[in-house]
């Protein structure tokens, strides 16, 4: 559907009214409207990952990439900052870039027309150029260059942009929330990340945010992911005694912790959407040592700094509105929205600069065994997705219940940790969800 | 022992694309090496397994695993179950080493999956490591390169 049939619909209490204390409207998962209406106002007015500065490295680096639906690319200056620049030629709109990432030089050049840019989008030339003299080119549009996306933020490496002037400054949107990217980044005895072991991208028919609520949601692994983790166990349990655990295996069983485990391991939310699962403990805790690797962390940081950056075993940090990311095992995954129906789902790994690669290893396999479009586990998350964009077009109850541990005493933007099955999250998710909505709505 | 004739190489990969159609699985993992590996790269003309990821690289544990989810109660994303066909060309043999019983295959192929309404088709080409072990071939690699190895899709449940 297009813009002006979202503005048609933009009456914000109407939209506002779809999202209750515990239960959402289904027209949220399933309404191009409401799509479109996230796209133009949520996507724009809050901080979206674009993607990790060692993807580039060198001047004239760049990948082309999407805040929610638009494209834009993320560039190494001349001068090398990181630029983001709306993906589309200012004449007739060519996207710029040609692949998904490479080097483009000192300049880019469009493809239809010849029209050049420097890497920071401003103009350099255009054939022919007698041809607007005395047009009033210089006012148009065209003659400002490739449009920047003025909000720009490069935390430890993670770069991320903001679309709107409306929406809180980055430090103000993240807050603490930035502990799991720290605690990611400290795990390197460098200090630093880069972007290694491939993507994999994997297409599901249902709405984004599904794919968002299912990262806080404990209560799913022991149900949707008995069929492989609990087959693992089931076939572990024959081998015989005192047989060290393969990695795949060490991988796989905790899915099907008990929900005791689940409930333990607590959850946390920050303001603005934020949040994260595994407070205590997580699915990651019992990984075996890599040798080598607490020695390095010991010399880079002291023993007790070592140890209690290794010591935090977070699960599932989620950034409002559609990253997720594991800081013990090095691995960000976004959602990224197609349609109301639609999601590419992305899965980027990261090394551990001057750690072993065992680690890198470790990060590669969880990523495949979970998170490719061949995994058993990933599977049954999407079926489970699927069935649900579909069940929703049952008229019998228009509600989905978001109602798991919910307390009268709950509030948007706080920062509070209680019981790892609450559903708390989902609610913050939802409570940031119509803040950034209404935020800029209000402001057109 | 006799070498082991281009025929005979062919007709291995042939009963082995059956298996899979059969959805023999117990039996198509049997055809394995103990440290056998099944490979569907995610990368173009990728070379490495371990620090780069993958589809699938999966040992006989992780394939076993994989046969017995398919025939649990509770695999709800396989309910119904998938089906799949195989289309396979004339596999070509590029390497033969006799001494060492050692042979290496190419074989171009179009796969089809199917669940419910949805019929899904595949290209790729599948190199077969193989290797005779106590006179019976033997698979150490089998790697399945997709033409479009790098594209988004649905789930991918069976082998190609």
């Amino acid at each position: 559907m297009g813009e002006a049939l979202a503005t048609a619909v933009q009456n914000t209490n109407a939209v506002l009214d779809l999202v209750r204390e515990t239960e959402v409207h289904r027209d949220v998962y399933t309404s191009e409207a409401i799509f479109a209406l996230e796209m133009q106002h949520l996507f724009a007015a809050t901080w979206n990952y674009v993607g990790h500065d060692s993807q580039v490295a060198h001047p004239g680096d760049y990948i082309s990439t999407t805040i929610g639906t638009q494209p834009v690319l993320m560039v190494r200056h001349t001068d090398l900052s990181v630029k983001i620049l709306f993906n589309r030629c200012p004449h007739k709109g060519v996207r710029i870039t040609t692949e998904a990432s490479g080097n483009t030089g000192r300049m880019f050049r469009c493809p239809y027309h010849a029209w050049c840019f420097k890497t920071d989008g401003s103009p350099h030339s255009i054939p022919l150029s007698k041809g607007y003299q005395d047009t009033g080119f210089g006012d148009s549009h065209a003659a400002q260059g490739l449009a920047p996306v003025r909000h720009v933020f490069n935390y430890r490496g993670f770069v991320f942009a903001k679309i709107s002037d409306a929406g809180p400054e980055f430090p103000e949107f993240f807050g603490d929330s930035l502990s799991s990217i720290d605690n990611m980044v400290d795990r390197s005895p460098a200090g630093r990340l880069e972007v290694a072991g491939g993507v994999l991208r994997y297409m599901h028919d249902c709405n984004w945010k599904m794919l968002v609520e299912n990262q806080t949601d404990t209560c799913h692994p022991m149900v949707a992911h008995e069929s492989s983790a609990g087959v693992t166990a089931k076939l572990w349990r024959k081998m015989p005694e005192g047989m060290p655990r393969p990695m795949a295996v060490e991988i796989y069983l905790p899915f099907m912790s008990p929900y005791e485990f689940f409930e333990k391991m607590g959850i946390r939310v920050w303001p603005n959407g934020h949040g994260h699962t595994g407070v205590h403990h997580s699915i990651h805790s019992d990984y075996s040592a890599v040798p080598g690797y607490f020695e390095q962390m010991v010399a880079a940081y002291g023993k007790d700094r070592a140890k209690a950056i290794l010591g935090e075993n977070r699960h599932n940090t989620v950034y409002f509105p559609n990253v997720m990311i594991k800081g013990p095992i090095q691995l960000l995954r976004i959602f990224r929205p197609i349609s109301a129906s639609r999601t590419l789902v992305e899965s980027i790994t990261f090394r551990l600069i001057d750690a072993p690669d065992l680690l890198l290893e470790r990060t590669v396999m969880y990523n495949r065994l979970i998170n490719a479009s061949a995994s058993v586990v990933g599977h049954d998350d999407l079926e489970v997705y699927e069935r649900a964009q579909e069940g929703l077009r049952a008229a019998g109850n228009e509600w989905v219940n978001i109602q798991r541990l919910y307390e009268t005493s709950e509030r948007a933007d706080i920062t509070a940790e209680t019981n790892g099955t609450s559903e708390v999250q989902i609610r913050n998710h939802f409570r940031a969800w119509k803040k950034f909505m209404s935020l800029s709505m209000s402001q057109t | 022992m006799k070498p082991i004739s281009d025929d005979a190489l062919r007709g291995f990969v042939y009963r082995e694309a059956r298996m899979l159609d059969e959805q023999r699985f117990d039996e198509w993992i049997d055809l394995f090496t103990e440290d056998g590996r099944y490979w569907m790269p995610v990368e173009w003309q990728q070379t490495d397994p371990i620090l780069t990821t993958s589809l699938m690289y999966e040992d006989k544990l992780l394939l076993r695993i994989r046969a017995e989810r398919l025939k649990g109660n509770r695999t709800f994303s396989q309910k119904p179950k998938s089906r799949c066909h195989h289309v396979l060309q004339a596999p070509q043999i590029d390497r033969r080493d006799d001494t060492a019983e050692d042979y290496v295959t190419w074989t171009a192929l179009h796969y089809i999956e199917t669940r419910l309404d949805t019929q899904t088709l595949y290209a790729a080409w599948a190199t077969h490591h193989l290797v005779r072990v106590e006179g019976e071939l033997r698979i150490k690699l089998k790697r399945v390169d997709l033409v479009n190895c790098d594209a988004a899709f649905g789930s991918i449940h069976l082998f190609m």
